[in-house]
């Protein structure tokens, strides 16, 4: 490791930036598409899970880091989904106590962070390996690029399925007098796998090294 | 210390990550307890209002105002049930009364009769908010749930005081599909409700969520329009109100209630 001298080196910012988009987990890996179809209706509530998920994912990162040396090997999943399973009660928590009408809506989906395949995936990947603070960032990282795509999805479905952006009605309804018809597709789970494959349809344009050789 | 891959240090090991975690996890549920039952408890009361229609659905007063029209505007009482009377005032701390938590006590609550609307306890006790803003009672509010097509559907209904009118009502916890069922937490359409008379002349719940649309209150008042694309949740929501509204839910309290008054 050389980011001795600075706290935030080229490491730490390599760290950080590729899991956001070169190695985006839900458009690269394919990870954590459950919750990307479940909460992806609204901005709103999209914002809250990929912040939630920021959080736990770069806490547990931390902390499955810090005690990575005294782990032993034959129970360390369990250790890590123990960790990851009280960081997600307690923002569940929080959600409850501070924004308590959104977490009526995301009901049982922040805790369903827990299965969130990104969450045990770096903390078995990346911070099983790698030092505290280096596995914290990459935990940063994986969880703004799941965010970002929860966002880009979000933005579709309410867009095209309600006519809003953030609760706020940006395309006039047909049934308020306005000219938008609602597609209500999109509010439909389906229509999040149709957009995230076009995302990663995208990527994988955009990045040709990203296709599979047949 | 042992070696890391020691049966011993494992169990140690297991032990102390159990420790650690059970303390993060009770100190939050600990700490941000009250708040959260403030939450909750605010929350019942601002859908209350809603449902009797003193306040509007994209309201921004604040939690204090909303507080203070509560306790200017309504008083809560509890109904028996099986008995069709009201608790006496006092008898049950009403502030403290969870009509979730009563139903799924079994010593709080029966098995329900045989019904469609998905509910399989129902509580001995009722809460009834009691809209009086100067003494007289104006409405009453009544909380309702049964099972939607994702999860349990809770609301509130408010009847005129003449206990045969909807005044309003909201469903305020929901899990039906967004933009389908899920547009019965819809202000324009819970407004459709508005002066629907839910009783037919032998004193039979028999509103109905149709497919299609239904007349205006004063010529359908047995009548709603039903949502497009939401049969299952339409169903719920008629089989529900049937049910609370009905012998087996407030219906005895609101037929004595319609002969004497509230005493």
């Amino acid at each position: 490791m050389s980011g001795s001298v600075s706290v935030f080196g080229a490491d730490e910012r390599r760290t950080l930036v590729a899991p956001i988009v070169a190695n985006n987990p839900i458009g690269v890996q394919v990870l954590g598409i459950c919750s990307a179809l479940a909460v992806t209706t609204r901005m709103d509530k999209a914002l809250v899970m990929g912040i939630g998920v920021i959080l736990v994912t770069a806490l547990a990162n931390l902390a499955v880091s810090l005690v990575r040396n005294h782990t032993p090997g034959s129970i360390r999943i369990i250790v890590q989904l123990s960790i990851i399973a009280s960081l997600v009660i307690v923002v569940d928590q929080v959600l409850k106590a501070y924004l308590y009408e959104l977490s009526l809506e995301l009901s049982v989906y922040v805790g369903l962070i827990i299965t969130n395949c990104i969450v045990m995936g770096r903390a078995e990947g990346f911070a099983m390996q790698n030092p505290p603070w280096l596995s914290f960032v990459d935990g940063i990282g994986n969880g703004v690029g799941y965010a970002l795509v929860l966002l880009l999805v979000a933005f579709a479905r309410e867009l095209l399925g309600a006519g809003r952006v953030f609760g706020l009605q940006l395309l006039p309804l047909a049934k308020d007098g306005g000219w938008y018809q609602p597609n209500g597709l999109m509010l439909l789970a389906p229509s999040a796998l149709f957009i995230i494959a076009l995302l990663i349809w995208l990527l994988r344009t955009l990045k040709p090294e990203l296709q599979e050789r047949d | 210390m042992p070696r890391v891959d020691s049966t011993r240090y494992t169990f140690l090991f297991a032990a102390a990550v159990c420790i650690a975690c059970a303390l993060v996890v009770a100190t939050s549920a600990v700490l941000l307890e009250p708040r959260q039952a403030a939450n909750q408890r605010f929350y019942m009361y601002k859908n209350v209002l809603l449902a009797a229609g003193l306040v509007e659905p994209d309201t921004d007063l604040s939690d204090a105002e909303l507080r203070e029209i509560f306790r200017k505007n309504i008083r809560v009482r509890l109904v028996d049930f099986e008995r069709g009377e009201l608790v006496p005032e006092g008898k049950v701390d009403v502030q403290r009364f969870d009509q979730r938590r009563a139903r799924d006590d079994p010593a709080t609550s029966r098995p329900a009769p045989p019904n469609r609307a998905g509910i399989s306890r129902v509580p001995h006790l009722g809460l009834v908010y009691l809209v009086a803003p100067k003494g007289e009672v104006e409405q009453l509010v009544l909380a309702v749930e049964g099972l939607g097509m994702w999860g349990t559907i809770y609301g509130f209904v408010a009847l005129d005081k003449d206990a045969r009118t909807v005044r309003g009502l909201t469903y305020y916890d929901q899990k039906e599909t967004p933009g389908l069922g899920g547009e019965i937490g819809n202000p324009k359409w819970q407004a459709l409700w508005r002066g629907r008379k839910p009783y037919d002349d032998q004193w039979q719940a028999r509103i109905t969520v149709i497919k299609g649309s239904a007349g205006p209150a004063e010529q359908d008042p047995l009548r709603v329009d039903g949502l497009s694309g939401a049969t299952i949740t339409s169903n719920a929501v008629t089989r529900l109100m049937q049910f609370w509204l009905g012998d087996d839910g407030y219906g005895r309290w609101l037929r004595r209630y319609r002969e004497g008054g509230l005493a």
